[in-house]
């Protein structure tokens, strides 16, 4: 078994920090987080009958199959209130492109042998683009199975192949959020960003660095 | 609730087998012979009696049809179909009583996501148990037939029972009973299907050669079954399926799928889990905390001096 010497630095005097998300942005992400949450409950609720029980939660099955589409149409405000927010900054570039071909060091963690990284990695643009594809078809072919409202708007066959692709997508999606919610965790220090507004100087230079030097010289970044 | 009376072979969104109490089950059917049907609309009448059902008053458009469709009230609908005969010029009035099919593979049952809110008997009936509805049409979009309406009181589902708190007691469905013309007849499958037989025989002797039983394999057989004098062709009777079964979207969205898809996004969960447990946290080291701060040094005392900010601990 081999032995490592880990060297402890001395005492570290300053911190930096770095803006990363605004209040609002902040806010507006964790209603979306909440909202996608309560909508993934409710909807396996209805998905799986071993998960019928879930409907416990909102109140009974016809509570359940009341709020959903509900939860739905708030989901589709606030996720295009992030979007708003964010797709400049989700842009693909070449960076992204090299990122996906290193995904094996991305996995490791052996983040010096990727390029530097603006804002988003491309796993974190992947999320949004799929989010922002998926809402935008959930949306779509909830509307048409919204049967209180909108029953007898579309043939029945349409009705059906909307609910195999609103199933087929939520899947998708709920995959998406578990990725994301994993990376959340896994990358120390990320989840400060979302609830504090700022990451340390450290976190960006290892995860953001091309972010971080655009950042340096504004008011931005500061020390503490 | 279910009607206790009859044994339950199968409940929707339910992987439990209901038991049985009692020796083997007697499979029944209703048999509505199309060419003895006069449009009277009895059975409507019956049905609403029973049932305790009230129809709202409706308009004329034109067409016999009343109400135009099936309703959460109106559970059976006579539908008026004129149809030119090509073979000999007549004008062929087909009237056909619209309504549950009762199949043996009910689309309904399996695309309904409350548990027991959908049931199947022994004896065949289908029925809809309202406490356990929660009003999603999931039952709409299954059905092969385009039968269950959803109530926009209750927001609850609605169709044919077949009567089954009649047909638990020893009686007939009251359509049946009320039918002038012994059109629609109630009875075992086995001997419905003999009665139709004769009357099949009947009609072919008459001239219809494609006179036949409206028994579709594709849903397993129905326990309403249809006596047609023309049974090559059932989509001129005001537009019965010639071969309904369940359709492929809804057997893929309601098919085993569902369990490997649970499946994978638990395996998504524990991958990351392992996933942690073999790499460990992406932490930041004091290393990439220095650089940082050298590098936003660099930044502040460079070029722009955008008033730093300076905050104590």
């Amino acid at each position: 078994m081999a032995i490592d010497i880990e060297h402890l630095p001395p005492r570290v005097r300053t911190r930096t920090f770095i803006d990363r998300y605004s209040a609002f942005a902040r806010v507006n992400h964790w209603i979306t987080a909440i909202t996608f949450s309560l909508l993934a409950l409710s909807g396996l609720a209805l998905f799986h009958p071993s998960l019928y029980f879930l409907t416990g939660l909102f109140g009974g099955g016809a509570v359940t199959r009341a709020v959903h589409p509900w939860l739905g149409v708030i989901l589709l405000i606030s996720f295009a209130g992030m979007f708003l927010q964010f797709w400049r900054y989700n842009l693909w570039n070449r960076d992204d492109t090299q990122w996906m071909s290193q995904i094996g060091d991305v996995v490791k963690g052996d983040e010096e042998k990727l390029p530097e990284l603006d804002k988003y990695n491309a796993g974190q643009k992947g999320v949004f683009w799929g989010q922002a594809l998926m809402i935008l078809v959930l949306f779509c072919t909830g509307l048409v199975i919204w049967d209180q409202y909108f029953g007898g708007y579309v043939s029945i066959e349409t009705n059906r192949l909307a609910a195999l692709i609103h199933a087929v997508m939520a899947f998708f999606a709920i995959m998406l959020i578990i990725v994301h919610v994993y990376a959340g965790i896994w990358v120390r220090g990320s989840v400060a960003s979302m609830t504090r507004g700022r990451v340390t100087g450290g976190w960006a230079w290892r995860h953001h660095r091309k972010w971080l030097r655009r950042e340096a010289g504004t008011k931005h970044a500061h020390r503490e | 609730m279910a009607n206790q009376s009859l044994n339950l072979q199968r409940r929707s969104a339910s992987t439990d087998t209901p038991p049985v109490t009692g020796g083997q089950a007697i499979e029944v059917a209703k048999l509505i012979d199309v060419s003895k049907c006069i449009g009277c609309k009895a059975c409507q009448s019956a049905c609403l009696e029973w049932n305790n059902l009230r129809e709202e008053v409706g308009v004329n458009t034109g067409v016999y049809d009343n109400p135009h469709d099936l309703t959460p009230n109106s559970w059976t609908l006579m539908r008026f179909a004129e149809w030119d005969n090509p073979d000999n010029g007549n004008l062929e009035w087909l009237i056909r009583k619209d309504g549950c099919m009762h199949c043996a593979d009910p689309g309904c049952l399996k695309a309904c996501p409350a548990p027991g809110a959908i049931v199947q008997y022994t004896n065949g009936i289908v029925d809809f148990v309202h406490e356990n509805c929660i009003g999603c049409g999931y039952c709409i979009k299954g059905c092969p037939f385009n039968i269950p309406r959803v109530s926009k009181v209750d927001h609850k589902a609605y169709k044919c029972s077949l009567c089954s708190d009649r047909v638990a007691v020893g009686q007939g469905p009251a359509c049946a009973k009320a039918c002038p013309t012994t059109a629609i007849m109630f009875g075992t499958k086995e001997a419905m299907k003999a009665q139709a037989e004769k009357r099949i025989a009947d009609l072919k002797s008459r001239g219809f050669s494609n006179a036949g039983l409206y028994d579709p394999e594709g849903v397993g057989g129905t326990h309403v079954m249809y006596v047609l004098h023309h049974n090559d062709k059932p989509h001129i009777y005001a537009g019965l399926p010639d071969k309904p079964r369940i359709s492929p979207l809804v057997a893929a969205w309601k098919g085993t799928g569902k369990a490997f898809a649970l499946g994978a996004l638990a395996l998504a969960a524990i991958g990351a889990f392992v996933h942690h447990t073999i790499v460990g946290p992406n932490k930041v080291s004091e290393h990439d905390e220095e650089n940082a701060a050298e590098l936003v040094e660099e930044g502040k005392s460079g070029a722009a001096p955008s008033s730093p900010e300076t905050r104590p601990v």
